[in-house]
């Protein structure tokens, strides 16, 4: 049997990580349901005043969403890596960089789109003026690619320690804060009436940016990761 | 040329040169040191608007410039060890680490002090703040992750690949306090053009920052020192060393 072209086995592994995802559905509302638990502890701590929350509702969307792709990130290998599969996929003759790119884009499909598809709901919940929304929805489309594609970096650095879950945060953490400001700048914006296009261009550059340079880096993880 | 660069990966070698720039270079380091606080400290004339507050420039902004360079070396000795895969180029970034976190930590600390009697607060959510914060957290990620790993040598690669990912982080540090005009005023030392800093101020200023770099260089060498002995402890010339008959 020869070897499938690059874009067929991408297409492959692709399809593999979304039937995974899809045979257990609580794990893809596990996501969703966080996101609106978080929401639901804001009113109960800052109190229930509409203007406060609308205020604080760009930030608190947001940071929600980034903390649940956080979560997320870090079983994005680790199925594959304990049972070896991944070990397979390294020594496969398939260039690792579009692998790893398949692999992030299912998690994005299941985590990241999701969350920006849900968030209208929840940013009424929290009184976000409806001018802000379709600013949130675009900006969270594109931010929380590329939190995915850098959370793929963490996740693959970190698959193959007992105690990965606290030291993924610490790691990439740092590297989301970026998106963090330019995704509320662009809902903050929208709200007080100017435009948030540019916000948006720049999250578009931080994707172009993360999508030529995030795999590789992944890749390189992943190596380390199964050569230790 | 090429014979330096191969004797750059011998742990002996090394081991050697470092012990006899250091001989040199600590004491000059910390007479640099001394010269530069007592100048800039006690002989500088006060400033016209902050009074004698402003002489904590003398420690912020040196550890603030070398924090920043470090990571550069950092990330640049993390390239060289995943490239050339040089044993040494690991052990410099894995002792870049803790100095780059502590002068950055340096930097923070005396800028919320300076900046209670200047600003009338300790800390603000300034872009260039909140960005050296950041390159503190890349620091200390750096530490964890290595820490983590039981496997050095997979420890220096994983470390390698974060401080690269984090070098994305580092123009932005430096550009921050130009692209959002804030409470921190913008750098005013300049290389082209001319420095808003007065001569008086500026020479014991340029002392100071020439004698960070000089204490980073000795603190990397001592750190890598320590390292090259405990990696290569079962050797046989570390023996030596530590039955007596050392450099």
């Amino acid at each position: 049997m020869s070897a499938p072209s690059v874009p067929a086995f991408c297409m492959r592994l692709l399809r593999r990580q979304l039937v995974l995802a899809v045979r257990r559905p609580v794990e893809i509302g596990n996501p969703l349901l966080f996101f609106a638990m978080v929401v639901a502890l804001f009113p109960l701590g800052l109190g229930p005043a509409p203007d406060r929350l609308a205020d604080f509702a760009p930030g608190i969307l947001w940071i929600i969403a980034l903390l649940s792709n956080l979560l997320t990130s870090d079983a994005v290998f680790r199925s594959d890596f304990d049972d070896g599969s991944l070990e397979q996929l390294l020594l496969s003759p398939q260039p690792l960089y579009f692998s790893v790119f398949a692999y992030v884009c299912a998690h994005w499909l299941v985590t990241g789109l999701l969350l920006a598809l849900v968030s209208p709901v929840f940013a009424l919940m929290l009184n976000l003026p409806v001018a802000g929304i379709a600013a949130l929805f675009f900006s969270l489309l594109l931010g929380t690619a590329v939190l995915s594609l850098v959370g793929g970096i963490g996740a693959a650095l970190t698959v193959g320690l007992k105690r990965g879950g606290m030291l993924i945060s610490l790691l990439i953490l740092p590297l989301y804060m970026p998106v963090l400001i330019f995704g509320t700048a662009a809902v903050k914006a929208a709200v007080d009436g100017a435009p948030a296009g540019p916000y948006l261009a720049i999250l578009g550059a931080m994707l172009s940016l993360a999508i030529a340079l995030a795999p590789i880096a992944t890749a390189a993880g992943l190596r380390i990761s199964v050569d230790a | 040329m090429w014979t330096f660069f191969h004797k750059l990966g011998s742990p002996p070698w090394l081991y050697g040169i470092s012990g006899s720039i250091l001989r040199y270079l600590l004491p000059l380091t910390l007479l640099g040191l001394v010269v530069g606080a007592v100048w800039g400290l006690l002989y500088t004339s006060p400033d016209f608007r902050q009074g004698n507050s402003y002489r904590i420039i003398y420690i912020h902004v040196p550890s603030a410039v070398v924090a920043l360079a470090g990571y550069y070396v950092m990330a640049t000795a993390g390239a060289v060890s995943l490239i050339w895969k040089m044993k040494m180029a690991d052990i410099a970034m894995k002792s870049c680490a803790p100095i780059g976190a502590a002068l950055t930590f340096v930097a923070l600390v005396t800028g919320a002090i300076w900046g209670k009697p200047t600003w009338g607060t300790w800390w603000v959510w300034d872009a260039r703040i909140t960005s050296m914060l950041i390159l503190l957290f890349l620091y200390l990620g750096v530490i964890a992750l290595y820490e983590a790993y039981d496997n050095k040598e997979a420890a220096s690669k994983a470390c390698a690949v974060l401080s690269l990912v984090g070098t994305v982080n580092i123009p932005i540090i430096y550009k921050s306090v130009d692209w959002w005009y804030s409470l921190h005023q913008p750098a005013s030392i300049k290389f082209t053009g001319e420095s808003t800093i007065h001569p008086s101020m500026l020479y014991p200023l340029l002392l100071m920052i020439i004698c960070f770099y000089a204490l980073f260089t000795c603190a990397l060498l001592m750190n890598m020192r320590s390292e090259i002995l405990s990696r290569e402890r079962r050797t046989k010339w570390v023996r030596k060393l530590a039955a007596g008959e050392g450099n």
